[in-house]
């Protein structure tokens, strides 16, 4: 049972390179806490910059550090960084095309019963439809800490949405395949199947599960773990369409313009094929946990294997 | 340069501004015309900027993007552009040369046109100065308008907490918008106190004098502990009668009989500098 959120990750990873890279900044907005970087605020008080609750000046204030030649950070939950800075998002990251990762913390519905203002179920699409601005939904600790290794690595702006709790591993530290903006291939690669199952984020996880059970069922499945849902992994799609019956994408996002509608935009042009989008509803989520609201909209391993069978009845 | 000089330049850059505009088809002439003082005096006598990969040297946003037309002059005038390229191009189909400010063209630190964005990316820009110890200032010049935006006090709030005094914030203060008057669209007075209690130094000037602008700027560096802002009191459309206080010219574009009355009304003004 893992016990780590990727929250905590992100900051571990950003705390053992800021030990060599002063050009290392993190913003966070009243969010230290929250986003797990108060041990990075501790550690590096000269490379962390607190702006109070004011999601719009963490944005621009990081595109100001980033246009001096800083590798800024900028950390507030998800629900706000993606809308209340959308704005900044688009201008002052995105179109000048600064060295900005937005990380957004407690993404999807991670604050489950604080109700639609505490949920982010838009930030994929908000944040995809920006030039220049990459989406990443890592799926367990292990990817996060490659996907913010690689992040370090370039100087163009992101937004990466993680959740609030711990997600059960998928990879191991030694065992962690990851090629930035490629999907990994969690199951039947190159096999014929029947569903192929492509899910972001912690639904990488219960599509993992739900393969299992449908196998058990005598139903094949592939799993890709589409974490760079821009720029989507095209080709991986393509592929995993070519080799199976049905499509399903799995996402903690609404039904509109999140990996769903990419994935069925891609097969519409290149493979025709059945998509069948499995998201939470174009509603205001029912008050739960996140493991209470996800089986109640189907998107747990038996949620999504029993979707899966339906259809292919 | 010395202030006389300045003056006599600075209608020189009136009327390459005007004549961007009218290749272009549009712009907003009204505060082209009220920002220029401050961006001129700053680029000629303040801005640290001698090579633009430099990264010791002082930053400006222009975050009243919409002023293009000015800073198109006065880049071209410090050689980053060139003022034929930007007459013949500005706002034509497929050119870099757009109607806010586009940092993939030299000397153009950042992109703007969205109001309320300049000041806190500026503050960016202070903190990391100051946390790299380094020397260099950060400028950024606003509308008054453009105050009424939330995101501004954002910024403000910020700079007066990390007591950001390599940072420098005109208001170009001409008291017009496009609606009307800016105190009628949303009231911005007391507007020094504003400042003031968000921790800043404020110095208050007339910015269509090219001496006050020039001493303001040097003021502002004097200052420690606390960001400087220079409210600028300026006069939409400075220059001529015919646009001068009126928000109808706030991007006016002038036929051709109004044309000439401008570039009369610029040369006796170069004259009358010329005699002073």
């Amino acid at each position: 049972m893992n016990n780590v959120p990727n929250r905590q990750v992100i900051c571990e990873t950003l705390m053992a390179h800021a030990e060599t890279d002063p050009d290392i900044f993190v913003l966070c907005s009243d969010s230290r806490g929250s986003a797990s970087l108060a041990p990075f605020a501790e550690r590096f008080p000269a490379q962390f910059v607190e702006v109070g609750i004011a999601e719009q000046n963490l944005v621009s204030i990081a595109a100001g550090l980033a246009a001096c030649g800083k590798k800024a950070f900028a950390a507030s939950p998800a629900c706000f960084l993606s809308a209340r800075s959308y704005e900044q998002a688009k201008v002052d990251c995105a179109y000048s095309n600064s060295n900005v990762k937005l990380i957004g913390i407690s993404g999807g519905v991670s604050y489950g019963a604080l109700g639609m203002s505490h949920h982010s179920a838009q930030d994929i699409a908000a944040m995809s439809a920006l030039p220049n601005m990459r989406v990443y939904l890592p799926s367990d600790r292990h990817q996060t800490k490659r996907l913010i290794q690689a992040l370090l690595r370039d100087e163009k702006p992101a937004y990466i949405r993680v959740g609030r709790n711990p997600v059960e591993d998928i990879y191991t530290d030694k065992d962690c395949p990851f090629t930035l903006d490629k999907a990994v291939w969690l199951r039947g690669r190159e096999e014929r199947v029947k569903a192929a199952l492509i899910a972001c984020g912690e639904m990488a996880r219960p599509a993992l599960e739900a393969a299992e059970l449908l196998e058990k069922a005598g139903i094949t499945a592939s799993v890709l773990d589409m974490y760079c849902v821009k720029p989507l992994d095209k080709e991986a799609v393509i592929q995993a369409a070519q080799m199976a019956d049905i499509v399903f994408t799995v996402e903690e996002h609404s039904p509109y313009g999140g990996l769903g509608s990419m994935v069925a935009q891609i097969l519409g042009e290149h493979c025709p094929k059945y998509v069948k989008c499995l998201s939470l509803p174009d509603a205001p989520v029912i008050t739960g946990t996140s493991p209470e609201v996800f089986a109640h909209y189907g998107l747990t391993g038996k949620g999504i294997a029993a979707t899966v069978e339906g259809v292919l009845k | 340069m010395n202030i006389h000089d300045l003056e006599l330049l600075s209608w020189d850059l009136r009327q390459q501004t005007l004549d961007i505009i009218m290749a272009g088809g549009g712009g907003h002439i009204g505060g082209d015309m009220s920002l220029i003082n401050a961006l001129l005096v700053l680029y000629e006598n303040h801005l640290n900027i001698s090579t633009a990969s430099d990264p010791d040297r002082d930053r400006f946003v222009l975050s009243k993007g919409h002023s293009m037309e000015a800073y198109y002059a006065v880049l071209c005038h410090k050689g980053f552009l060139d003022l034929t390229d930007v007459t013949a191009r500005f706002s034509r189909f497929g050119s870099p040369y757009i109607g806010h400010p586009n940092n993939k063209l030299p000397g153009i630190e950042m992109n703007s046109g969205s109001l309320g964005h300049g000041l806190p990316v500026c503050v960016g820009m202070a903190l990391a100065g100051k946390r790299s110890g380094k020397g260099y200032r950060v400028y950024t010049i606003m509308g008054d308008g453009e105050l009424a935006e939330g995101s501004v006090w954002e910024g403000a709030m910020a700079a007066g907490h990390y007591c950001l005094d390599n940072l420098c914030a005109v208001v170009d203060r001409n008291k017009l918008q496009i609606s009307g008057p800016t105190e009628d669209v949303m009231s911005h007075e007391p507007l020094a106190e504003r400042f003031t209690a968000f921790g800043w130094n404020v110095i208050e000037i007339n910015g269509d004098r090219i001496a006050e602008v020039d001493q303001a700027y040097c003021q502002a560096k004097e200052v420690k502990g606390r960001p400087t802002v220079i409210i600028s009191n300026t006069t939409k459309g400075y220059g001529s009668p015919l646009m001068e206080n009126k928000a109808g010219w706030h991007h006016h574009l002038p036929d051709q009989k109004e044309y000439e009355q401008l570039k009369r009304d610029f040369a006796a003004g170069k004259e009358r500098a010329r005699h002073e």
